[in-house]
């Protein structure tokens, strides 16, 4: 029940900021150093949230089928494959070496 | 023009079917990371931005508490104030329309929006594309919510190698350079490096300092007008236009830039 509270937060929030770009006059907020953080803080955000969902259990860093999984999704990646074949392939492969006997 | 038969509204339309689609992953990993159905169709409904959904359940999935999880979620959501003020200064919604803008400000509908020249294309693609991507996302999303829910063990499916597949197919088309591709390294091994160290979810946060201070100081080394700066991974992350490249007229100067440029 408590989540409840965090996603109504994070919807408010994230509604809020979108607003904030149409409210706020251009010249307060045309600023590139601003326009920087956004994209470097997307970019960093996104690897962190790779990493942390392959290779993270708790407070451990292990080598699962994860790693197996972000593997087959950088080839699919790579050969331009379409975002849900990506999901796909990366769910095939965890759960393919998970049948193999990987953890 | 009527509407159908204008080119952003088209282009707009056959992005809203294929990032709709992409909804039914979203859906089926919320589930899966612990959500409920009804919050993972709050996301979808009043979040509504993707890569955000995808922050919030990818910090819960691995352990994280809600706030570390809404805060993942919020420094993603920067990005769109930065599109708002794009979308601002290009459409100039009035009234009840600069708020229904506001929520529909995503990638996409920014992508499609601002890849046109002439100011009634530019809003006929923000909406088509924006409200499109709405009304499939959130079909789509519930879709995924109840496949979800009646596959049982996630971890039996691959659904967290699905996440994790996911995470790298939102991040993959940012990186076009080698300074994009410098700092997810750089905020991929401070995350591992944290992990131990501090509770889960934490680490995410970790990385987002440290990327934030990247973009701050970074701008001290980087004049405006050198080149470099562009690709840096701010632009949408899809390229609406990519098969007439060429022919499209030269993107609007971003902000910040110098708006006679």
């Amino acid at each position: 029940m408590n989540l409840w509270i965090w996603v109504l937060v994070a919807a408010l929030l994230a509604y809020l900021t979108k607003l904030l770009g149409y409210l706020v006059p251009a010249k307060v907020l045309a600023n590139p150093r601003m326009s920087r953080v956004a994209g470097t803080l997307t970019i960093g955000l996104l690897a962190s949230l790779t990493v942390v969902n392959a290779a993270a259990t708790g407070t451990a860093v292990v080598l699962d089928a994860r790693a197996g999984a972000l593997a087959a999704a950088a080839v699919a990646l790579w050969f331009k494959a379409p975002f849900l074949l990506v999901v796909l392939v990366g769910a095939l492969a965890a759960a393919g070496l998970r049948l193999l006997g990987w953890p | 023009m009527k509407l159908r038969e204008s080119p952003a509204a088209k282009i707009g339309a056959s992005i809203a079917v294929a990032t709709g689609l992409y909804g039914v992953s979203f859906g089926a990993l919320s589930v899966a990371s612990g959500l409920s159905f009804w919050q993972t169709m709050a996301l979808s409904f009043l979040l509504f931005s993707g890569g955000s959904q995808f922050a919030f359940i990818g910090v819960v999935a691995g352990g994280g508490s809600g706030v570390a999880a809404m805060s993942a979620s919020a420094l993603l959501g920067i990005r769109n104030g930065v599109y708002g003020m794009q979308l601002n200064a290009l459409l100039r919604p009035t009234g009840w329309r600069r708020f229904a803008s506001a929520h529909l400000t995503i990638d996409e509908s920014t992508a499609t929006a601002t890849g046109q020249a002439d100011p009634a294309e530019q809003r006929r693609g923000f909406w088509v594309a924006g409200l499109g991507i709405f009304i499939f996302w959130n079909i789509m999303t519930a879709v995924g919510a109840v496949i979800g829910n009646a596959l049982g063990d996630p971890k039996q499916w691959g659904l967290d190698g699905a996440a994790v597949a996911a995470f790298l197919g939102l991040l993959w088309p940012r990186i076009k350079a080698i300074q994009p591709a410098a700092i997810a390294v750089v905020c991929a091994v401070v995350t591992l490096l944290a992990v131990p160290f501090v509770p889960p979810g934490v680490p995410i946060l970790v990385a987002a300092l440290v990327a934030g201070l990247i973009g701050w100081f970074r701008h001290g080394r980087t004049p405006d007008h050198a080149p470099g700066h562009v690709d840096d991974g701010l632009e949408p992350d899809i390229e609406p236009y990519r098969h007439d490249a060429g022919t499209r007229p030269p993107r609007p100067a971003r902000l910040g830039q110098g708006e006679d440029a």
